[in-house]
């Protein structure tokens, strides 16, 4: 069968990389562009999937087209008049099909400038993270319309049965289209909020590739690699927007140090503990970048905090003295954006070690009342640290039992153990 | 454009708490002035309370009646809008400037337009 000569498999190889490549940088912009000139997410979906799979025996036949990108684009469009020509049912057929027809006739420009593609791959985004859809709706949306990941993957970072995954994000396409959910960019009025939104996606998906650890850690990293494409994503597109860069360098400062997070017992390790040699500098940089980015935008928002905090710790954990003062200030300004108990109870904490335990333990006081933070053992390991610095050794026992008996984690335990023994030798 | 159903239901109030919402009648007019005027409004209803309600059911060719409503819940469906709105965004919009909407919820559903009960009945005729 495969006699036809020994350079066949290689041409095959290199069509297939082709796709690949293909399907990984511009599908996302293929498919949302498709979207606007079909109208229905579903459909222009079934088409580019159409494209590609035409795409593998044709370049394997003819060779690499010089424009792949624009070679995908045609034959969705193409697929997408065929699919609508059998569909008699969708509601403005006809419109929809002259449109895409006329868009045909005009060949060879198929792509279009590049701010109509940006600004179709932002259509999508906040189409994707429109409020009206459930929050986990939202993520795996976004997951499957703009990242590279199958149904399959995505059900497995998110630890549910694939068809489950399947019927949610089958469930969200329909809703948009039913619902006639608009594909567009928010007017200015509404953008703040929902750019706030898309970014809440965006950092979800990030922390649940980063910060669980159950589940396949392959799949897990795949979900922070996707997060953070999506970050460059948005910041190409909208870089006047300061907490898009601020998203972006606290995702990349975090990952950065990834590899060190973790040893070989799977056990998490502590910032001050972990091998700087295992830290990617070159994301440090590209973080550090960001975060200056959005600092010279001048408007602070609560993940240009946050990052600039993760920076200040990540270059004082060398050894040398932390900078706490800027660190609690830095907080103090978090607490003012984005009032959450747990925002105060690191701040609490930093102060302390700014400004003496006593200052700490003043501010962590209103939050030990607080019944939601009652079984959080941050809340409790905090306290008793504090206390055993202003010298309250009975007190502290006392904060750090508690701590001791909310931890579900046994590294964490030894720790506080430790602790509560070597206090009562004092 | 596309047809929006708004579908309001709020918790049954002792006569006090309904005062208060009686009292806010200009703020109705207003919502529904502003609708007719911007021609969005197709429809608009308040309804008897539900103990006013008969729910019919015709099971094994018998007709069943029902005093009361269909389901006993704690919010009750009180009135509807009917409106014609560009998208989504624009009924969402609307919907929470129902003056009930601060007290109760506004169930926001689109309605199924012509071509979409054909692709139901092809679909049924297909299966059958």
């Amino acid at each position: 069968m495969s006699g036809t000569g020994e350079r066949r498999p290689a041409a095959d190889d290199r069509a297939a990389a082709a796709v690949a490549l293909t399907f990984q940088e511009e599908r996302a912009a293929v498919l949302a562009t498709l979207i606007r000139h079909v109208g229905d997410m579903q459909l222009a979906e079934d088409a580019v999937q159409d494209a590609f799979a035409a795409a593998v025996k044709s370049w394997q036949r003819d060779g690499v087209p010089a424009n792949p990108g624009a070679w995908i684009t045609v034959a969705a469009r193409r697929r997408a008049i065929d699919r609508l020509r059998r569909n008699r049912s969708l509601s403005d057929r006809a419109d929809r099909l002259a449109g895409l027809l006329r868009l045909d006739a005009q060949e060879h420009s198929p792509v279009s400038e590049e701010d109509a593609i940006g600004d179709d791959r932002l259509r999508l985004i906040f189409t994707c993270c429109h409020p009206a859809l459930e929050l986990a709706s939202r993520v795996a949306l976004t997951l499957r319309a703009l990242g590279g990941l199958t149904t399959g993957e995505i059900a497995r970072a998110f630890l549910v049965a694939e068809p489950t995954m399947g019927k949610r994000i089958v469930r969200a396409k329909r809703k948009i289209a039913d619902a006639h959910i608009p594909y567009r960019v928010p007017p200015d009025e509404e953008l703040p909020d929902r750019l706030r939104g898309v970014l809440r996606v965006v950092y979800l998906i990030f922390n649940e590739g980063y910060a669980a650890s159950e589940g396949d850690r392959l799949v897990r990293g795949a979900l922070c690699d996707e997060a953070i494409r999506l970050g460059l994503l948005l910041s190409k597109l909208m870089p006047d927007e300061p907490e898009v860069w601020g998203l972006l360098s606290l995702m990349l400062l975090h990952d950065a140090r990834r590899a060190a997070r973790v040893d070989a017992d799977r056990r998490y390790v502590r910032l001050e503990e972990q091998d700087r040699t295992l830290w990617d500098e070159a994301r440090i940089r590209q973080g550090r970048q960001a975060l200056e980015r959005s600092v010279r935008l001048r408007r602070p928002g609560e993940y240009q905090l946050q990052a600039a905090i993760t920076a200040l710790h990540i270059e004082t954990s060398d050894g040398s003295a932390t900078d706490w003062s800027q660190i609690a200030e830095l907080y103090g300004a978090l607490v003012k954006l984005n009032p959450s108990p747990v925002v105060e109870l690191n701040r609490a904490a930093a102060v302390g070690f700014a400004a003496g335990p006593e200052a700490g333990l003043e501010l962590l006081d209103p939050l030990l009342g607080d019944p939601a933070l009652e079984r959080y053992q941050p809340l409790h390991a905090t306290h008793a640290e504090l206390l055993r610095r202003a010298g309250e050794s009975e007190r502290a026992a006392q904060a750090y039992e508690q701590a001791i008996a909310l931890s579900a984690n046994v590294v964490e335990r030894v720790e506080l153990e430790w602790r509560l023994k070597t206090l009562k030798a004092d | 454009m596309s047809q929006y159903m708004m579908l309001l239901y709020a918790p049954e109030v002792d006569e006090a708490e309904q005062a208060e919402h009686e009292a806010e009648l200009p703020l109705w007019r207003e919502l529904n002035e502003s609708l007719r005027e911007s021609g969005l409004l197709l429809a608009s209803g308040r309804l008897h309370p539900a103990p006013s309600a008969t729910t019919v059911r015709v099971r094994g060719g018998d007709v069943e009646m029902t005093d009361g409503p269909f389901a006993v819940t704690k919010e009750i469906l009180g009135g509807y809008y009917l409106l014609d709105c560009r998208d989504l965004d624009e009924a969402l919009k609307l919907a929470a400037r129902v003056p009930l909407a601060r007290y109760g919820s506004v169930e926001v559903r689109p309605v199924m337009d012509i071509s979409e009960l054909e692709e139901l009945a092809e679909a049924a005729a297909g299966q059958a």
